[in-house]
């Protein structure tokens, strides 16, 4: 059976050889992610972002138990779970330790947790993040929960890729909470303040609040979808019921405290997408966005095929020399590229 | 193919609480470019294969001080076996007596470090390891 086969059959390790030849990307892992595709769609994508140390993997880990003994009595689900940690910009090596936190989790085969490094991305998660989740979602994780990068200001990928994303923040992390002005902010539809049981927990809550206030109700959700429109270049003005107010919880995620609240508002907003039919327009983008991206990929190296060294070295040489711009270059090799065509 | 990294599970089976040197081989072999996946103290040989089945690892290096090792070991060996990983190559480091090395390295472990120990070997060991080791 090849390596597709056991991982729709269910095959663990079958699914692990492939998440790494996916993670590679070997043309055995792009041919796989061809064929699986028509699978996958089902899962809910939950992104969990945050400053580092705020307990994200904590988080992560109590809220795959969660899913694994529903509160209201529903079906266990199957849980996937990604977790990325940054990569040395020296050597290339990293060291995953998402999974210290989720030994609760070890031995149920209704879960499965795979660590990533970044290896050289800096929107927070790795080049393959979206393709492994793609194979998870495939292999019929109907919850895959994704823990991003520690991250700061700028790290706003995962809104891009999940269909629900949570940042979380801890109180003492600085005042008016520098960890999270502009970016970070705007993607969370869920806020959770973790270490709830310490000093300071009404300061962040409150700050959180009043930040969440200075944008106006219907402004934010404008705020939420330019970041989506400067992204895919999709100028649509976002409908009033699409209009999300992002809760905000507190939760004690090594106690378990504040986990089924979250999971409430989880599923709640799962609700708010479908039935807002933000989850299409979200399904859209993100699928808009990865398709623009291989696109660009695919007619770049299309195009290298195309046009000599000799002459796009000569162009260079120009550049250097500053005899054109830049943008001057682009137009040049261009048109080199239609004359040799011609 | 692109740049295949190296990955390396580094836990610490058994009930001993020390994991600084873990810790430092985990860094040592981050240092040395390969993907270190660190899960911590206390545990079972059944979660460290369950782990090193999840993260498709080429090494498993395991840190005992507890003179547990000849039967954490052999169990973990054998595990790795039963879920298909037989190519996953196992280094163990800690206080292991001398006369437990042959055994070890009978049963299948590509190295026995301890105390003292250069990490720069460690590194070399695994990369030759590796690169015998052919993936089922």
């Amino acid at each position: 059976m090849d390596l597709v086969a056991s991982v729709l059959a269910g095959n663990r390790l079958a699914l692990a050889r492939l998440l790494t030849q996916v993670e590679n990307d070997t043309p055995e892992g792009r041919l796989a992610q061809d064929e699986l595709y028509a699978h996958t769609g089902r899962a809910h994508l939950i992104g969990v972002t945050g400053a580092p140390g705020t307990g994200k993997s904590s988080l992560v880990n109590q809220l795959a138990r969660v899913y694994r003994q529903p509160p209201d009595g529903g079906e266990p689900k199957r849980v996937g779970v990604v977790a990325i940690d940054p990569s040395s910009p020296f050597t290339g090596g990293a060291i995953l330790g998402d999974r210290v936190r989720m030994r609760d989790l070890a031995g149920d085969p209704g879960v499965f947790i795979r660590s990533m490094a970044s290896r050289g991305s800096l929107g927070g998660l790795a080049a393959a993040t979206a393709s492994m989740v793609l194979v998870l979602d495939a292999a019929g994780f109907e919850v895959i929960l994704i823990e991003t990068v520690g991250a700061g200001q700028a790290e706003v990928d995962i809104a891009r890729l999940a269909h629900t994303t949570l940042v979380i923040e801890a109180p003492g992390l600085g005042d008016d909470i520098q960890a999270i002005k502009a970016g970070i902010l705007e993607i969370a539809d869920i806020l959770v303040v973790n270490k709830a049981d310490r000093p300071g927990v009404e300061n962040t809550e409150r700050s959180l609040r009043s930040m969440l206030q200075l944008a106006h109700p219907a402004r934010r959700g404008n705020l939420h979808h330019r970041f989506e429109e400067e992204v895919v270049g999709l100028a649509e003005t976002a409908p009033e019921s699409s209009i999300w107010q992002p809760p905000i919880l507190r939760t004690v995620a090594t106690e378990g405290a504040g986990m089924v609240e979250l999971y409430g508002e989880i599923a709640r907003h799962r609700q708010f997408l479908a039935g807002s039919g933000e989850w299409e327009r979200r399904e859209r983008l993100r699928l808009q966005s990865e398709l623009d991206m291989l696109l660009q990929t695919a007619l770049v190296s299309r195009w290298r095929e195309t046009v000599s060294q000799v002459a796009y070295q000569a162009v260079v040489d120009r550049l250097i020399e500053r005899n054109i711009s830049p943008r001057h270059a682009v137009e040049t090799l261009l048109d080199v590229k239609d004359k040799e065509r011609s | 193919m692109t740049d295949r990294k190296i990955r390396v599970l580094v836990a610490k089976p058994g009930l001993d609480g020390h994991d600084r040197g873990a810790k430092v081989v985990a860094r040592a072999l981050r240092d040395a470019g390969m993907e270190v996946i660190y899960t911590g103290l206390r545990q079972t040989p059944e979660m460290i294969a369950e782990a090193a089945l999840q993260e498709d690892v080429d090494a498993v290096g395991l840190s005992i001080l507890s003179g547990a090792h000849m039967a954490l070991v052999p169990r973990v060996l054998e595990l790795l076996k039963a879920n298909g990983q037989a190519h996953v190559r196992v280094f163990v480091g800690g206080i292991i007596p001398d006369e437990d090395v042959p055994r070890l390295v009978e049963i299948g472990v590509v190295g026995v470090y301890g105390p003292g120990t250069v990490t720069e070997d460690i590194i070399k060991d695994i990369r030759r390891a590796i690169a015998s080791a052919a993936p089922a």
